[in-house]
């Protein structure tokens, strides 16, 4: 594969109401923001795709409203609804395929519109969205099998919303940065049993932005390139009865081929930190069973080893993660972000040492239909 | 830093989209929620290649890409397995009955994928593992919740 890298990157910071402004005014601070840290203007890109979903910004194709947000006005534009890292799979696309760059932008603005029926519409509406089924009870579906199906704890889950929480308090951008204790997550009020709601991500009002670029313009940048090793995704089956929803297999079909293209023979040794999308607690530990940073009915145990901590031998979600600020389809590119910023050295206080291989993990439909890894490395 | 917003107040507008739909349910769909509603059956389908029994049944095979047709449909449940469940403390306006209630998926005999419905009753006996009977509603009219709820049988 021709060598290809993020080059730049911006986040807004994560809010429950971000009252102060429209998403095209947020597609607008990110997508400058972007340019301004990699040093390059619009002269330098030559795409920009949008990632947005209509039902979230309430507008039919809303991804055409934020053209000019976005810089496209004289560019290819075009758009992906899903998840912020699929996004970034096409630009980065677009640039294997002989642009020089592309900006991919993600915004959402959750406070605006309705979650519960939003995604209560991702469901079949012949066979599965009369019975009322939403992310959330999808979710404890899944929480309730893994669970089972290893023994993994309640307790378990909830130590990974205090590590993330808690890590959040390093990350200036996270919208909920906590420190709380298990006991307090464990006697937080029942959402979908095993679900408590300090289990679940809020939703967050949110945009990010970044450039990928060829080596032309990984020269051209100021930034230090966090160079794309492999990226991979891959789907399974949409209705949940079909899926084996305490084995991840999409993940780990993906993970095994980004793996391959980046030449990782052993990811639990060779990858330095970990941004996985844990949009509720259960998440993190089945993740990274999927990615096989350990063996199935082994990921319970992760957080309280230790190995997942911000100074563990493989941290997982420095930032706080998607449990401390998830603006749905931004939080993806988010996880891609903060793996760039890893690998440049630049993401503050909540920078792991001496990161070297960085992995970013993105996913979209109900309980991880889709997954879509991405390894970044230094060179 | 400024913000504008004492300069200026911020606006909002409320806005609401409904909007109807009228989706073909399809001769698979059609068959199976026919058969709900006017023999109180669960239908499900077999792939011709990989054997497996789907319900509710299939235009095609997911995994084979076969086209499972009409040929070789079969009556499952109305008994099954619960293999994975939640119950619902937290109420939204498109669930279909007051909380708390709860979602399982149920591994139907005869079938080889899970079923999720909604089970009404009997929390302190629900477990995965635990047999459960379909209940028809008493009034149907072609649709997924033509079955009411399972109800746990041990
Ligand atoms: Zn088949």
């Amino acid at each position: 594969m021709e060598k290809i890298a993020i080059v730049g990157a911006a986040q807004t910071k994560y809010e429950s109401r971000k009252a102060d402004q429209t998403f095209y005014d947020m597609v607008f601070d990110v997508t400058t923001a972007a340019l301004e840290d990699a040093g390059l203007t619009l002269a330098d890109i030559d795409n920009i795709i949008t990632v947005s979903n209509d039902f979230l910004d309430g507008r039919t194709i809303s991804s055409m409203a934020v053209g000019e947000a976005a810089g496209a006005h004289d560019k290819n534009i075009s758009t992906v609804e899903g998840d912020g890292t699929f996004g970034a799979f096409y630009g980065a696309m677009r640039v294997l395929g002989g642009f020089r760059s592309t900006l991919v932008v993600a915004h959402s603005k959750g406070s605006e519109g309705n979650p519960q029926f939003i995604s209560n519409a991702m469901f079949d509406p012949i066979y599965h969205r009369p019975l009322g089924l939403d992310t959330t009870s999808a979710a404890a579906l899944q929480a309730n099998a893994y669970l089972t199906r290893y023994g993994i704890t309640e307790e378990q889950c909830a130590q990974v919303a205090v590590k993330n929480h808690g890590n959040a308090r390093h990350n200036p951008l996270a919208h909920q940065p906590l420190e709380i204790s298990v006991e307090e997550v464990l006697r937080s009020p029942k959402v979908a049993d095993p679900l408590k709601l300090l289990d679940c991500s809020p939703v967050s009002d949110g945009a990010a932005a970044l450039i990928i670029g060829n080596e032309e313009i990984a020269r051209k940048a100021k930034t230090k390139p966090a160079w794309v090793k492999g990226v991979a995704h891959c789907a399974e089956e949409y209705f949940l009865g079909d899926r084996d929803l305490a084995n991840p297999k999409a993940l780990r079909d993906a993970a095994k081929r980004a793996y391959q293209m980046a030449g990782i023979r052993d990811p639990r040794r060779e990858i330095d930190v970990a941004e996985v999308y844990d949009a509720f607690s259960y998440m993190e530990p089945l993740w990274l069973e999927g990615l096989g940073l350990c063996d199935p009915g082994q990921g319970g145990q992760l957080t309280e080893s230790g190995l997942t901590a911000m100074n563990g031998a493989l941290p997982v979600n420095p930032s706080g993660g998607v449990l401390s600020a998830h603006a749905l389809l931004v939080a993806g590119l988010a996880r891609l972000i903060e793996a760039s910023l890893q690998i440049r050295g630049e993401a503050g206080a909540h920078q792991i040492p001496g990161v070297k291989t960085a992995l970013a993990h993105g996913t979209h439909g109900p309980c991880g239909q889709s997954h879509c890894i991405w390894i970044l490395g230094e060179s | 830093m400024s913000d504008w917003r004492d300069e200026v107040e911020a606006l909002t507008l409320k806005g609401q989209i409904k909007m109807p739909y009228t989706w073909s349910v399809g001769e698979t769909g059609s068959r199976f929620l026919v058969a709900l509603r006017d023999e109180q059956k669960i239908l499900a389908n077999r792939c011709p290649l990989c054997g497996t029994v789907y319900v509710p049944p299939r235009k095609n095979c997911g995994t084979c890409f076969a086209d499972i047709g009409t040929d070789d449909w079969l009556e499952v449940g109305p008994e099954g397995v619960v293999t994975a469940f939640t119950i619902i403390h937290q109420a939204h306006p498109l669930q279909p009955l007051a909380t708390p209630f709860a979602y399982a998926i149920i591994q139907l005999d005869g079938a080889d994928v899970g079923f999720v419905h909604i089970l009404k009753d009997g929390w302190d006996r629900l477990k995965n593992g635990v047999r459960v009977r379909a209940k028809f509603g008493i009034e149907r009219n072609g649709r997924i919740l033509d079955i009411d709820g399972f109800e746990i049988l041990t």
